[in-house]
């Protein structure tokens, strides 16, 4: 099976430099026949890296230790599920995903655009190829996935227990989706320039694709924020980490493409502003999957072993000359047709945001690169801390929720007083209605979340004041009931409507975002059974020690051998609020010099965090009980001495029954964080406003079916 | 004014802004930024009162639980220097004897206080690839 793998990377690589050959063979030399053999030639790469990234998988799932990255990666204690996720835990399976995902989308872009700007096309076409044949060529040449050892090793490493969890599971395929999306508008972007054809066609061509880029990375982003906070047991959900940043970044530009792109749809204007920026979103991208795999930034995610810095920094770089280079050979077509009118119109209001978002994306790739800058000017590595990030981060991010309010409503080309007062006065009410509440309530020591409040009153008002507006004309028009007009509304105008409700999820998940990092209450002490403290207006007390010694009742179903944990009663003003059973998982080890049952729980040890979450806010627990306790040691100790491997889970369950006699103190953390639930509930808006947006019109589906009719009708009408 | 004028006065207000804020983006980072120091460089080089990053791995034999106080050793990836250090804040789930660590550091007197809820373990498994001998390629 291995050989089978290996013999699909070495095809994938050929078809990868033919495909490249022949679409820039066709397009030079004005043989359609060829570039459209290049185009067949990504098809076929999606088939064979299908196969490849079956074959890993069956390994996966057979238990085939004799793969080194399934023993590296897996074993047989791992639960199923997990263990068919694993396949992109490792270097090289992270690798054939994304190739394969690169693969499989880039095949899809280019059978939508089949019949569209053949040109640019095969252009786009070499480049998605060099980019398929640069993943390949690193699993063949540095991070092998069907690389084997012989004789097999019995039994696997197993999954890092700190991945088993849904989300995380989930996390890289999006992430990996939303960079290799990314690449798409780059390369057409480059196609575009290429061929000269730099008018607004390419950009609808690859407008869905780019969106379809930004929803998975933002997907991606939030699931990795949600993994955060559930399971790495420090209640936190955004460190400021590189690699966090790393895939926040393309997302910031693409959401700057995503709008100035309108203004070169509607006015023929910001040409070079936004082939900058699909070419940037495309470079970010590729920085971002070559930031985990080079070891050159210190990161929670920067791991050991890794050898692929110089390959992609060649990559990046070439990239960055090819961009500039293009751009400024083709800055002569890329003029714009118009000019702004006003500074008071909707194009100001767009360039300023994406002002704002380019300025974030700059903040954050200043901080992020910070450590290897600073040895270039001082030759001493530095790094700045989240307090830095904080400092930039928080204002830009203000006074993008505020443009994301006036952007809606503001007039296109200039606007007028009459306009201002008619579409600003209900948003602005609102904002001074929130201000006047939350003055009220209290909410005024912290000034900055204050002002997030009131600017995504704002949103609220101005997004919900185009909606109404919106279905009172359709009604008048249609004379439909309101909730059908606004459907209808809805579905005739998806784009512009789910764009909206995009800004709606932004605002409310940054409410969800300020109230949770303004309004936090934090403890962390040692507590032994009866005892109990107080976090904010809330009094937790340790009421009993738990334990389970199984997988099988191991509550998170992760598959630890031991869990020690604790119930703990949550009471606010002396009433019941809620109990959570927070617990720490320990994993078996591959170690013998542990001992027989030392080996059993030997492995990483990971947090199950529990969490009461609710509308207003979440009680967040962790545990992490004294398992070095000298009545614990002991027991390990004597089982060690006295049991072969087989009887010693044994000594597990007088483990537990003696952590559960005499429990000894635990270090607990409890975090009571207001309102956190919302930055999901945004998440899921801002998922379900971007489908909204994706989904193609009726119109353009009518459209597509005719123009499928027109280039059939010659065809029929031969061999008629 | 003419269009044209105003169009390059805007322009240049706009340059010189940017100037401006990216400058004091570089300006403070400079100056809020920690130097990253392996165990022998803190060891050499460190003052008093001032933070720093400080990588390297939990020697072994050196973590020990005081209360709420975590302390260990920090020693160089490839080499014999050890930091022994006093930490307060939350622990990292992998963190453990032989695993690499990132933690913000500052001296008081003679001894080493990380800073609250900076100690970051890396992951010890992820991408980590296998060493070369082991392998068999195709």
């Amino acid at each position: 099976m291995a050989g089978l793998g290996f013999a699909c990377l070495l095809l994938a690589l050929a078809i990868c430099v033919y495909g490249i050959a022949a679409s820039l063979y066709g397009v030079r030399r004005g043989r359609p026949e060829f570039s459209e053999s290049g185009r067949r030639a990504v098809y076929a790469l999606a088939g064979i890296l299908t196969v490849a990234f079956v074959v890993l998988e069956l390994a996966f799932l057979r238990n085939d230790f004799a793969f080194n990255t399934v023993a590296d990666t897996s074993s047989r204690t791992t639960p199923t599920f997990y263990r068919a996720a694993a396949v992109w835990s490792s270097q090289e399976g992270s690798l054939l995903l994304w190739a394969w995902l690169l693969s499989m989308w880039s095949s899809l872009a280019l059978f939508l655009t089949r019949h569209r700007m053949r040109d640019v096309a095969a252009y786009a076409t070499a480049i998605l190829l060099g980019f398929g044949g640069f993943f390949v060529s690193l699993m063949i040449f540095y991070a092998n996935p069907f690389a084997t050892t012989n004789p097999a090793p019995p039994e696997g490493v197993g999954l890092d227990p700190l991945l088993r969890f849904p989300t995380m599971m989930v996390h890289p395929p999006m992430l990996y989706s939303g960079y290799t999306l990314c690449t798409i508008p780059l390369a057409f972007g480059m196609g575009a320039l290429l061929a000269r054809r730099v008018d607004a066609d390419w950009i609808r061509a690859i407008r869905r694709f780019a969106f379809a880029g930004w929803l998975f990375l933002g997907v991606g982003i939030l699931l990795g924020a949600r993994w955060s906070y559930s399971e790495l047991g420090w209640g936190g959900y955004w460190g400021w980490d590189a690699v966090e940043n790393a895939s926040l970044m393309p997302w910031l530009t693409a959401t700057a493409f995503l709008h100035s792109l309108m203004i070169q749809e509607k006015r023929g204007m910001l040409k070079v502003w936004n082939v900058s920026l699909v070419l940037a979103t495309g470079t970010l991208a590729i920085m971002g999957t070559f930031l985990v795999r080079s070891g050159v930034l210190n990161s929670i995610h920067a791991f050991g072993g890794a050898t692929l810095g110089v390959p992609f920094v060649t990559l990046i770089g070439v990239l960055i000359v090819a961009s500039i280079y293009l751009v400024l050979s083709r800055r002569d077509m890329l003029r714009s047709e118009n000019r702004l009118d006003s500074l008071l119109s909707r194009e100001s209001i767009f360039l300023a945001n994406n002002l704002v978002l380019v300025g974030l994306c700059f903040v954050i790739f200043w901080g992020t690169y910070f450590p290897l800058i600073s040895e270039v000017f001082t030759g001493q590595e530095s790094s700045v801390g989240p307090p830095w990030f904080d400092r930039y981060t928080v204002p830009l991010a203000l006074v993008l929720v505020l443009l994301s309010g006036i952007g809606p409503v503001i007039a296109w080309r200039r606007a007028t007083f009459a306009n201002a007062r008619r579409n600003f006065v209900l948003p602005a009410g609102t904002a001074l209605l929130a201000l006047g509440a939350l003055t009220a309530a209290g909410v005024t020591r912290k000034p900055l979340a204050l002002a997030m409040f009131c600017f995504a009153a704002f949103v609220f008002g101005s997004i919900g004041q185009e909606f109404v507006r919106g279905a009172r004309a359709r009604r008048a028009m249609a004379g439909e009931a309101p909730p059908r007009a606004l459907l209808a509304l809805v579905r005739r105008n998806r784009r512009r409507y789910g764009g909206y409700i995009v800004h709606i999820g932004i605002a409310v998940l940054f409410i969800g975002v300020a109230a949770s990092s303004s309004f936090q209450h934090a403890s962390e002490l040692q507590l032994k059974p009866g005892q109990s403290t107080k976090v904010g207006a809330y009094t937790v007390r340790y009421v009993r020690p738990t334990a389970s010694i199984t997988p099988k009742y191991d509550r998170a179903h992760t598959g630890s051998t031991l869990a020690l944990g604790a119930e703990v009663d949550v009471k606010k003003g002396g009433r019941h609020v809620a109990t959570l059973n927070p617990s720490q998982g320990y994993y078996a080890s591959q170690e013998p010099s542990q001992g027989t049952v030392g080996s059993l729980i030997g492995g990483q040890a990971v947090s199950h965090v529990s969490i009461d979450a609710g509308v207003t806010r979440d009680v967040w627990s962790a545990i992490q009980p004294n398992i070095e306790a000298p009545a614990l040691k002991k027991i390990v100790a004597a089982g060690n001495r006295t049991l072969e491997p087989e009887q010693a889970p044994v000594a597990l369950l007088v483990l537990a029954r003696s952590y559960l006699k005499s429990a000894p103190a635990a270090a607990f953390h409890f975090i009571v964080s207001p309102m956190v639930m919302w930055i999901w509930v945004g998440g899921l808006i801002v998922f379900l406003g971007g489908l909204i947006a994706a989904w193609p019109a009726p119109s353009v589906v009518r459209a597509r079916v005719a123009a499928r009719a027109r280039s059939r009708a010659p065809r029929d009408l031969v061999r008629a | 004014m003419n269009p044209s004028r105003k169009r390059k006065v805007r322009l240049t207000v706009a340059l010189t802004a940017a100037v401006v804020l990216a400058s004091a983006l570089m300006y403070t980072s400079f100056s809020a930024a920690s130097p990253a120091l392996s165990p022998s460089q803190l060891l050499h080089s460190a003052q008093p009162g001032r933070s720093y990053v400080l990588t390297g791995t939990v020697a072994k034999g050196s973590v020990r639980h005081d209360g709420a106080v975590l302390d260990f050793a920090v020693r160089d990836r490839k080499g014999t220097s050890v930091v022994p250090l006093a930490y307060t804040g939350t622990i990292p789930d992998p963190f453990k004897e032989g695993r690499e660590v990132i933690v913000t550091v500052e001296k008081q007197g003679a001894r080493y206080v990380g800073e609250r809820n900076t100690l970051i373990t890396k992951c010890p498994s992820k991408f980590k690839t296998a060493p070369a001998s082991e392998k068999q390629n195709y």
